[in-house]
Formats: C-alpha cells, structure tokens, sequence
C-alpha cells in the first residue's frame, strides 16, 4: 500500500533539514506502528520519498510525502495517530491512498509557492519596483555553489501583496528548481529579514 | 581591542544587569572574551535574535528545541526551576542518560520544572556574544541567569573549561565567591566528580554520587530558602555583609547539611612544604569531615520518555540501564570502583521499559547499558526475550561490554540481524604479567579461540580495546599488543581470508582518584610517544588492521585534572581566560594555553602526573569517598605490585567497604537486587561463633 502524506513544517522545524526529515517520519512510523516498507540488503532503507526538499530556515504548509507499506491498513484515525506523537510543528493536514504504480512523487512537482513576511520596514515603493524590474528582464545570471545559472525562467510569478508580505511561485521541476533566498538576494532584502513560508507545491494532474 | 570596550561601555543602559567583562587579574588584562554579554533578554528577544542568526550557523536545529517528549511547564507559577546542563554540544549530550533521569525526577514534581542546555558550538558562541544573546534554556528560552538551580553533569574532565564558559555566556560570574542572591546556585554532580578540587571555586555544591534522591533533597532546601523570583532580581549587591549575600550562604549552608552534597567553600585545605596536602578540613560546625557517596538501594523505574531530537545527534537510541556498579574490580577502571555496588534491574523490568521506551520514541536502536553486560545474572534470557520482543522490526540492539569468551557470541548472534556495529572486545593488556597487574585477567588463548569464532560466524570485522601506559609497562608489553593483533587477524585469515578486518583502539591510560593505581605515576610524554611509534611501526603496515591512538596532549590534560587539588582551579581558570575551550575537540583546546596558565600560577604539571606518590600521600579527595576504603585500594594497589590478582567479587567479597557503609541500606532492602556475596561481619561472626559454643553467659547463671 502507498500512502501520500500532506503536513505542515514550523517552528523549531524549520531548522531541520531535509535528511533529517526523512529519519523523523521513520520514527514517527515507528512510534504509530506502521507496517513501513524497507530496501533489501545489510542497510536496509525505508521506502519513503518526498516531493521537493524545503531549504533549511523555512516553514511550509504543505509538505508531501510518500510512503510505501507491507501491507493494507484501514486509514481512519491514522492521522490522529500521528499527530498524537510529534514534535511540535509538524501537524499532518491529509492522508490517502494513491496507487502503487503511480509515478515517483518528486517528478510530478512542476512548481512551488511561497509566501514572504519582512520583519523589518522596507520602502515599499521601492521594493515594488525592484519586482517589476525583475519581472521585465529577460533573464537573471547568478551563481551559486561555483555554477552560474539563470534565476529569470525559474521564476514564475513574483508579487508584492501588502507592505510587508511579498508571495512568488518559482519553478521545482527536478533539475530546475528555483529558491527564494535566490530571489529576496535580488531583491536586495537579506534573508534574515524574511520569514519565508511554502504555501502550496503544484503537481502535474 | 580597547576602543571596542569603550564603545561598549557607552551604550550600556542604566539598571540593567551586566556582566563585567574587562578582567584584570594578578599578572595580566585578558584580552578574550570581551564582548558585553547583558545577563537579561526575555524569551521572546532571544527567540527573535535566534532567527537572524541561526541560518548562519552550522547545525541550527541543536539550538532551537521543540523536541518530541520534552516537558513545557508554566514558567510563572512553578516554584523551583532547574536547568540541566551538559556542557559539551547538544549532538553528545542530548542522549545523555544521567541527565535524562534528573531531568525526569524532577519534572514529575508539581512544584518544580527542569529545562536543558547544551555548549553552544564555536560558531554559534561568537554570534551570540556579538549580538549579546545570553545562554538560554531549550525549552522555554529563559536565559540560564534566571533559574533557581543550575545542575551540570562532568563525566568527564575536559568539560571543566567548557563549564565556566557556559556560566560566562549566561552573564553568571565564573566564580562562586562573586554570585550574590539574585544568581542560581550552580551545582555539580557526574563521575569527575569524585575529585571535585580543580572545580572548588566555580561550583557552588557537588553532588557526590547518585542523584535520583539528593536532587530533591537539593531542590527542597532551595525552595524553602531561595527569595521568590523579582525580589532576588535586584542589581548585584556586592556588600559582603549584605543581606542578599548571607541569603545565599545561608541556602548552602543547608546544603551542606544534606548528605552526599559536597560544598567546597567550607572547607579549608592545608598543603606540605612539598606541595602534597597536609589535610582538609570543615571550616563550619555543619559540615561534614567526609562527604561520603550517595546511592539509591533499588534503582528507581529506567526514563522511557526519551527526548527525540530533530536533528542527527551522536547516539540516536534509547538507553536502558541494566545493572549499575561492576563486580570485576579491574584496577585501572574509575566507574568500576566509584559506582559499587552492583545493583541488577529484573529481566521483566529492563523489557517493559525497553518496549516503552521505543514505542513513546520511535528511535531505531536500542542499548542495554552497564559496564559488563556478560556479568549480568539473566543475560541469556534478556537477549533471547529482546529479540522475540522486537522480531519484524528494523531495530538494532547493542550489548557493550562483553567478556572474551563464546557466550558472548552466542549473545551477539542473537542479535545478529540487528546488531550495532562490530563485534568489540577489551582485552587492555597483551601480557600476561601487564593483565595480572591491572586485574583483567585473560589468557592469550581465549582471545584467539574467541576471535576467531567471532570471524567464523560471519563478523569480518573486530574491534580490540588496549590501553598503554599502564604501571610498570615496558615496550615488550606494548610490542605484545602489535603481536597480538598480527595473530588474531592471521587466524581470521584462516577463517575468512582476506575479507578479515581488524581495529585496533590503544588509549592512554590516566589514573584516577578513588581507584587503586590513584598512587601511580603517568608515562612521560617521550615514553607514551615511543609506545605509540612502536604501534604505528608495527601495525601501519598490514592496511587491514585500523590503528587509532589517542593524542597524548589529551591524555595529559586529563592527568593534570583527575588528580588535580584546589590550586588546579586558577590554572582551568586561566585555560579557560587564554580560550582553551572545549578541551576533547581538536577545533577548541589550547594546550599552549594550560602550559601557560600553570606557569603564571607557578605550578609543575609533572607534579601531577609523573610522580609516585607517597604511601602516606594525603590526596586532595580524601575528604571524599565512594565507600570504597583507602585501605583496600591501597591492599589492592600493593597487589598489582606482585601481579596478584582478585578474582570477581561477586564470588568472594573482599571487603571493600561499601557494605559497612551502607549496612544499614542493605538491611532495609534484602535480596537479590545487590549482587554483594552474604558476609557476616567479624563482630557477628565472633557473636555466632560464642554462641555456638555456648561461651555466652546464658540470663539466669
């Protein structure tokens, strides 16, 4: 049986990154007695995968994970089950079943939207115009770890929606995935200024 | 440097507690550790910095809390808040099982909360002291200066710098003596402590021993002296006189009163010409001459709600204790000695925890923790039971310590498909005369016939344990070790062929307070350098044997505070002030800054390494005990001199004295929980024997 599993991911597990993520749902399968599904071999691996890794310092609401187990079991109460058991800011949101030889989760997200919160008071006619500016150009060559890319196609929508909130939705196609420290760097507000928030990941139906 | 002081000393606000920074001492101007660290912020500014800063530190998640089983109680209306702190990083400390057992006690109590803190990394240290964050707890992220206890665990000694480190980083002066009424009492407990000396002048009151009780009677006294948080907030009155001051020695001299709570500013201690001690004593009425060890007579129900934490951490499993104390009296082992006598929880009671333990957790591996699992009484059973228990799952299970010798196969096979790791054995000495010395007596032939069976059951690699530096070794001893190695991995070859792997872990040994080799002499560095030279030469060759050694400069710094006395205390103080930090890490210790420092305090490192001491040496511990005689240490002592061995004392007790001490324990608790042999006493043998033979006058004649 697959299950796919939508949570959310704050607080304090903001800054647990993608590794350890995986290990967390390991236990938290343990600790509800799921029937995990595991690799054959000396370093058996449990079968589970998610959808596209969220950068470490950023909370999301829509986190999604699959995972595989042994057997069939009834999904009622489950996500009470594991809600009951897990660390503060992660709360499951949905749980069902999608069929076994449906196509890996991680090659079905064509894009991912955030939500930008600045803590600190920015010229908003200022920052509005930076937006347009990057929305108009043609593309945006930046590099990141000693490889020069183009941010521009990655971006799919950049808006500013109140004085202090800005919302994008940027590219997560496997190999094309776009960040939005990537972008807020452009945007001259330095990333400590920002409480960035994934609000939904966008699959191909 | 001076310009930045200036600057910010400028900006400080008007009553607002600082912590002073500018230490100019007998000799010198520190010049580190200048940066302004206010001791208050609430919660809510500390989280708000954390979030600006923590992207740029690595491992962010040690710092942020919000672990799965933590306990978050209502800061206001809790009486006596207690932080723990173990003072090395969260990935080592999180896991920690003493602190797990405190941080448990004292939370079941209505009255009273217990919060964690770890050392924060370099990194994150020289943010938080640039942005003026002070030390703060996990769970509710009150600065540690506001708690009314803080409680550290020294396992071990190069956390001492580390130590003061924190308290400075929390805006709590480093010494005891400069704390008034409106700073915690800093309380200090763990197996270093057994020589509490070189921490005396930072450390309010060591807990000498085992805690689960004392940590309540510690707690209680503080709760009925200590002022009720906002009255005790008032800015440092420095007035020796004051009311504020004699609040807080008031409340220690309570503590000290408790027993097994050690408070070393009542004491007093006097040294020869020749700078060995002369005695210490009790400078008050209430305290004791001798602190003698705490222990509970039946350990209390293990911890089963184990904090999981967010982030990948050095031991990701939960621990079950199965026995405490060690009936094998090898002579170089500390926590064999110190923590007498063995006390064996039940099969039953080691399984439900364990079931509890993983199903509240979810961790993928179980330990079953003592420090010789092949001597606990129902150990086939238990391992047979934990691996029906957990059959179907992907748990590993690991059993430290165990004799060399094929049960402890069978046990291992057992667990074979969820096994930790390799198959590890101690063997310590290579020669027969070096194992009669030390007390760990193994013929060279049981380790051949056990390895290689262990190969021939599908192990490719073996772990072996030796030490160097033991008294009176020689090279031929240290030769035996290579020898040694070759051979056993020549019969895994034989076995297995070539896929046969050996690891070979040489330490240093360090004699320790309260244990017999407490009056030998350490190897000289050149000695310790040759031992290893020899090692390396002999067995850097074969690419299947893995040499580790561990750094004789570490070794050292461990010598110098095992068997240090109270004047050691300037020299960590000054370690610490030259950034010597972090003491077991490469990243942070400066042995440069310990030689220095016992310079500027006109102290011999050699004193307290290599030298015998004298027979009649009054030691800067001996007004501590583990119930464990002087004289029986010294009788064992003389032993190792003649290589006479004492065998397990489980089958022969040898009188070492917990048993007077705690007869009258022993007697409220009967049975088979204490693995002590039945011995009568002398004086009841000599009432038995008169009464026999009706030498007793009889009521009436």
């Amino acid at each position: 049986m697959r299950i796919r599993i939508t949570f959310s991911k704050q607080d304090a597990l903001r800054y647990t990154g993608h590794l350890d993520l995986h290990k967390l749902w390991e236990r938290a399968a343990r600790r509800a007695e799921l029937p995990l599904a595991y690799s054959q071999g000396f370093h058996p691996q449990p079968k589970m995968n998610m959808a596209a890794a969220l950068p470490l310092g950023f909370s999301s609401r829509c986190e999604v994970l699959d995972m595989k187990l042994e057997r069939d079991i009834p999904l009622e109460g489950l996500k009470e089950k594991l809600n009951a058991t897990m660390p503060s800011g992660l709360r499951v949101q949905l749980i069902e079943e999608v069929d076994e030889r449906a196509p890996a989760l991680q090659t079905q997200v064509v894009s991912a939207e955030y939500e930008v919160i600045l803590t600190e008071a920015v010229d908003g006619s200022k920052l509005k115009r930076r937006i347009d500016s990057v929305m108009e150009s043609e593309s945006l060559l930046r590099i990141r770890r000693n490889k020069e890319y183009d941010l521009r196609p990655l971006i799919e929508g950049l808006e500013m929606q109140s004085e202090n909130k800005i919302s994008m939705r940027l590219s997560a196609r496997e190999g094309a995935t776009g960040r939005p420290d990537e972008v807020l760097d452009v945007l001259g507000i330095p990333v400590e200024d920002a409480r960035v928030e994934r609000t939904a990941l966008n699959f191909t139906s | 440097m001076y310009l930045s002081i200036q600057k910010h000393l400028t900006g400080l606000k008007t009553g607002q507690i600082y912590h002073s920074v500018v230490i100019v001492e007998r000799h010198s101007i520190y010049l580190t550790n200048l940066v302004i660290i206010p001791a208050m912020m609430n919660p809510e500014q500390i989280e708000k910095e954390l979030d600006r800063i923590l992207l740029k530190v690595q491992k962010p998640g040690r710092y942020v809390g919000g672990e799965l089983n933590i306990t978050q109680k209502d800061w206001d209306t809790v009486k006596t808040k207690v932080a723990l702190v173990f003072p090395d990083i969260y990935d080592i400390g999180v896991s920690n099982v003493g602190l797990k057992i405190l941080y448990d006690q004292i939370n079941q109590r209505e009255d009273a909360l217990a919060e964690r803190a770890y050392a924060p990394w370099l990194d994150m240290e020289d943010l938080m002291r640039e942005r003026g964050i002070p030390l703060y707890a996990l769970e509710s992220k009150q600065p540690l200066a506001c708690f009314d206890l803080i409680g550290f665990t020294l396992p071990y000694e190069t956390l001492y710098t580390n130590a003061l480190n924190i308290l400075d980083l929390s805006g709590i002066p480093v010494r005891s003596e400069d704390r008034d009424a409106s700073h915690p009492i800093i309380i200090a407990g763990g197996h270093s402590t057994m020589n509490p000396e070189p921490m005396h002048a930072f450390i309010d009151a060591f807990v000498i021993g085992e805690g689960e009780e004392v940590i309540h009677d510690i707690i209680n006294v503080i709760m009925s002296l200590r002022a009720p948080k906002g009255q005790s907030n008032l800015p440092a009155d420095e007035g020796i006189a004051s009311p504020a001051r004699r609040g807080r020695n008031d409340i220690l001299r309570e503590l000290a009163k408790i027993p097994g709570v050690y408070v070393p500013r009542f004491y007093e201690a006097y040294y020869l010409e020749d700078g060995t001690v002369s005695h210490i004593e009790p400078t008050v009425e209430d305290a004791p001459a001798v602190i003698t060890k705490r222990i509970v007579p039946k350990l209390p129900p293990p911890p089963t709600k184990f904090i999981v934490p967010n982030v990948d951490i050095v031991h990701n499993r939960v621990s079950v204790e199965i026995m405490r104390g060690c009936t094998r009296g090898c002579r170089f082992c500390h926590a064999g000695m110190i923590t007498r006598p063995v006390r064996e929880r039940s099969v039953d009671e080691v399984l439900e925890a364990a079931e509890k333990a993983i199903k509240n957790s979810g961790f993928e591996e179980l330990a079953l923790l003592s420090l010789s699992s092949s001597d606990y009484t129902n150990v086939l059973e238990l391992v047979t039971k934990v691996g029906e228990k957990f059959s179907g799952t992907h748990l590993k299970v690991s059993l430290p310590s165990l004799r060399i010798e094929s049960v402890s196969i069978d046990l291992m096979e057992k667990l074979k498909d969820r096994r930790a790791g390799g198959f590890t054995l101690a063997p310590e000495a290579a020669t027969e005369r070096m194992r009669r010395i030390i007390n760990k007596y193994i013929p060279d032939e049981d380790i051949i016939n056990t390895t290689r069976e262990i190969y021939r059951r599908g192990w490719s690699t073996i772990k072996l344990y030796f030490m160097i530096g033991h008294p009176s070794e020689t090279l031929e001893d240290v030769q035996a070790i290579a020898d040694l190695c070759k051979r056993v991995l020549a019969e895994g070859r034989k076995v297995i062929g070539w896929k046969a792997k050996l690891h070979a872990g040489v330490s240093t040994f360090v004699p320790k307070s309260q244990t017999p080799f407490q009056w030998v002499s350490c190897d000289t560095p050149e000695q310790i350098k040759a031992k290893q030279e020899l090692l390396k030469r002999e067995l850097y060759r074969d690419k299947n044997i893995k040499l580790s050694l561990t750094d004789a400069e570490d070794s050292f710094l461990e010598a110098w505070l095992s068997r240090g006395d109270r004047r050691m205390a300037e020299v960590v103080y000054s370690a610490w002030r030259k950034g010597s930090k972090f003491d077991a890490w490469q990243e942070g210790k400066k042995y440069d800054a310990w030689m220095e420092a016992f310079e500027e305090h006109g102290l011999d490192p050699l004193f307290y390494t290599h030298r015998q001491r004298r027979t009649d040496e009054v030691f800067p511990w001996e007004h501590i005990t583990a119930a464990v005689r002087k004289n029986f240490l010294f009788q064992d002592f003389r032993m190792s001199l003649e290589g006479e061995i004492r065998v397990d004392c489980r089958l022969n007790c040898f009188a070492c004295g917990i048993l007077p001490t705690f007869a009258g324990m022993r007697r409220e608790n009967p049975g088979e929980g204490w693995k002590c042999p039945d011995v009568k006493s002398p004086a009841q043998k000599k009432v038995t024997a008169a009464v026999n033979n009706h030498e007793l006058p009889v009521v009436g004649d």
